[in-house]
């Protein structure tokens, strides 16, 4: 039997894990939305062909890191949805733009297709940097100086680029010829402005939050956590090296990018959840305080714990099953 | 602060009925398409016939479509307690949060994960691991429903808990999920789906036929439907009436507000028309059948029906769940019609239904989503003056947010759904149009399921 006061540290770690996941699986098909190119419709085709059988899924990590946040720290989800009202709106517009021109797009009539191509651009653009712009808020713990705001703006640059940048990095694993090397070039780009994004944050996030400086930057902690920034160049650097010579003979480790890319994402993640542990909101509410009753954290833990495995289960089935490039979706 | 606080509170209303009522119109529509498809599916499998196979084909195009809008109006919902309603997951959290964290977890992934392999795996995987995608969907849709019925029919009825200094807590999960209202409340609203999407399937058949469609998939989508809506109907009736006495045993002001009873009567008449006035609580121009109301709430002609007055101060508004009620009914009554003329035309004559026949299905495409949304108002109005029966009001659980802001995303959420239902009425439409011309070969609709050869699929 789990100890009770464990439950609030336990649903925390899976809003984590629903967080990091979906910002690595959503994070790639809202990348390819936000590169979509307005010049060539076969390439828009087979990008889209590319996330056709995951996005949806993916988003259903939000759902479920949205939900635990309801379930496991419902004044937690009051506050920060009270502060992000209107991102939170603008979000949600964004969301169903993509979500639906995905469909339409490849139903409604001829003449309509370049509106939904639009739409899905805009709609992966508007999701990503409201994101971003959310992330920025909450990390300053929805601080009303114009600082706090510049920080939010940079905090969306920064992440729609991270996004597009593990979009082109799944566009390099799973398609070949002429969008591949677009895709690398995209990827590329973007994945430089990502880090000097993360670079910004990281430096201004302990300007401004003297608690996050103290998590930091004293010893030992600070030895310890050197190799972190460290890791994350070598990756962004690898990536780089890789994505400069894309098509490579035989495409031999076309999956590298993403994989670096989604361990940048990792590594990110655990650097602000170490700024903020055990904070729900970072600054005002820890996840002792916000918890839920323990009778309800257990019964919906023992649904967590039998159905949790099952989904990693069927999700590595599904990606399993549409294993390799994706343009041989549409030819088997 | 006062007007503003009233304000928000009823633009929250609004938002909220706005968002639940487009989103309810895409599940209605998906859950049971899901299991007509799963029919589809075993059908073709067992009979070598190409023509399941076709019906499965087009009509697995428009689930997916209608998935899509269910799924990312879904999220809207998820989002909407925090952010309008903060007082709800303050008060109740303890037990809403299990059963919506329960949808999650036990239909959300299974459905969208096997949606990819049932939309895409088909020559991927074995044909019966694409049979079990498609079983999983339905399997997962249904789940869906079963925990969101669950928490709705517990506000209505709430059972299984303490309230804890001014917090729910629960104590028995089991009459939670299971609370009174909520086996009749499940099965009125599985029904409904299977009716919507009999009618969406019969309409647009129809329309196929009407357009001039000699293929033979639109006919055989034509007769399951009917015989499915045929079959369902009556059952739907007995359902609903069985209902409406678990509503008048819990919560009788719902009751009065729908046969707008105003003093408590006995011998109440059944009112098939009147124009309840709120002001001088009495109705006008009332045509009604004599006893007909205490009848059929009570099995006795002069049995007494709680009135309105009873409630002062704390029933819900009259007009809104007087009339969506007749509504709701009066769909009910039209859908009884038309399906069993359709289902005897097809039946004895063994060709199509005639033009007007045609013509009037063709109009009944979308009479589900009437009904529906009529009886779900009926049910939620009713509920008015309380978020949570005995609980907690509306006015308590909503935000400090200010009224601009809430008007702002009002108003940015109604433009987009006017546009989005709009689309998807054309695209239905547009969908059945072109498959007339086009003939399905077994290769085509999967080789474009993206539509990224649309030319080509024309020229074939």
């Amino acid at each position: 039997m789990i100890p009770g006061d464990w439950l609030p540290y336990i649903f925390l770690f899976l809003m984590g894990l629903a967080v990091l996941v979906y910002a690595v699986l959503d994070g790639y098909d809202l990348g390819v939305g936000v590169l979509l190119p307005l010049d060539n419709e076969t390439q828009r085709d087979g990008m889209i062909a590319s996330i056709g059988p995951f996005w949806d899924a993916n988003e259903t990590w939000l759902v479920l890191a949205v939900g635990i946040l309801l379930i496991a720290f419902p004044e937690a989800h009051s506050l920060v949805l009270r502060e992000l009202y209107l991102p939170a709106a603008i979000l949600m517009l964004g969301l169903i733009l993509r979500g639906v021109s995905f469909d339409f797009r490849a139903k409604a009539v001829t003449g309509h297709r370049r509106f939904w191509d639009y739409a899905f651009k805009a709609g992966s653009i508007i999701s990503a940097a409201t994101q971003g712009y959310m992330l920025g808020r909450y990390v300053l713990g929805f601080d009303d100086s114009p600082t706090a705001y510049g920080f939010a703006a940079l905090s969306a640059v920064c992440v729609t680029a991270a996004f597009a940048y593990i979009g082109g990095a799944w566009l390099v694993m799973k398609t070949e010829g002429e969008l591949q090397v677009r895709a690398a070039r995209w990827s590329r780009y973007c994945g430089w402005l990502a880090a000097i994004g993360l670079a910004a944050i990281s430096i201004v996030n302990p300007l401004l939050s003297p608690a996050v400086a103290e998590r930091w930057f004293t010893l030992p902690a600070v030895i310890l956590l050197v190799p972190i920034p460290l890791m994350c160049l070598v990756l962004i650097v690898v990536a780089d090296q890789y994505l400069r010579q894309v098509p490579t003979r035989g495409d031999v480790g076309c999956w590298l990018p993403f994989a670096a890319t989604a361990f940048l994402f990792v590594l990110s993640f655990f650097g602000l959840a170490y700024s903020f542990f055990p904070e729900v909101v970072p600054g005002r509410i820890t996840a002792t305080d916000a918890a839920s009753a323990e009778a309800s954290l257990r019964f919906i833990g023992v649904g967590v714990a039998i159905v949790l495995p099952l989904i990693l289960a069927y999700t590595v089935y599904a990606y399993r099953v549409f294993w390799g490039k994706s343009t041989t979706l549409r030819y088997h | 602060m006062e007007a503003d606080l009233a304000q928000t509170l009823m633009l929250s209303r609004i938002q909220f009925a706005a968002n639940i009522s487009f989103h309810i119109l895409f599940p209605t529509i998906t859950i049971a398409l899901a299991w007509l498809l799963f029919y589809f599916k075993v059908r073709s499998n067992i009979s070598s016939h190409p023509v399941w196979m076709r019906v499965y084909r087009f009509w697995v195009k428009i689930f997916a479509l209608t998935f899509a809008l269910g799924v990312v109006s879904g999220i809207t919902m998820s989002f909407q307690f925090g952010t309008n309603w903060p007082g709800y997951m303050e008060t109740v959290g303890n037990i809403a949060g299990p059963l919506l964290g329960y949808e999650v977890l036990t239909a959300f992934f299974m459905e969208a994960t096997f949606l990819g392999v049932m939309l895409f795996g088909i020559h991927r995987v074995p044909n019966w691991v694409h049979t079990l995608a498609t079983f999983l969907v339905a399997i997962g849709t249904t789940l869906s429903a079963f925990w969101i019925l669950a928490l709705n029919s517990w506000m209505h009825t709430p059972d299984g808990f303490e309230m804890i200094d001014g917090v729910a807590m629960p104590l028995d999960w089991l009459a939670i999920i299971f609370n009174p209202s909520m086996p009749y409340r499940l099965a009125h609203m599985l029904i409904a789906s299977g009716l919507t999407a009999s009618f969406l399937v019969a309409g647009i058949s129809a329309y196929r036929i009407f357009k001039g469609d000699v293929k033979h998939a639109p006919r055989v989508a034509l007769k399951t439907s009917m015989t499915v809506a045929a079959l369902l109907i009556p059952v739907q009736i007995v359902v609903g009436d069985m209902h409406g006495l678990n509503t008048f045993e819990h919560q009788p002001q719902k009751v009065a507000a729908m046969e707008a009873v105003w003093d408590t009567e006995h011998g109440a008449p059944l009112l098939l028309f009147a124009w309840p006035d709120e002001e001088d609580r009495e109705n006008h121009f009332e045509i009604g059948i004599p006893n007909m109301a205490s009848l059929i709430l009570t099995h006795q002609t002069d049995g007494e029906i709680p009135g309105l007055n009873e409630f002062e101060g704390m029933h819900p508004p009259v007009k809104p769940v007087f009339f969506g009620f007749r509504v709701m009914v009066g769909m009910g009554i039209l859908m009884l019609l038309v399906s069993w003329t359709t289902f005897w035309h097809l039946a004895s004559h063994r060709t199509d239904p005639p033009r007007w026949l045609q013509r009037v299905l063709i109009g009944m495409t979308f009479s589900g989503w009437i009904a529906t949304l009529a009886g779900w108002y009926v049910t939620e109005i009713g509920r008015q003056p309380w978020l949570v029966t005995g609980v907690l009001t509306t006015d308590q659980a909503v935000t400090t947010v200010p009224g601009s802001q809430v008007g702002l995303s009002l108003t940015m959420y109604l433009l987009l759904y006017a546009g989005l239902l709009f689309a998807y009425i054309q695209t239905l439409f547009y969908m059945a149009r072109k498959s007339v011309k086009v003939e399905e070969y077994e290769m085509s609709t999967d080789f474009n399921y993206l539509n990224t050869h649309h030319t080509k699929e024309t020229n074939a």
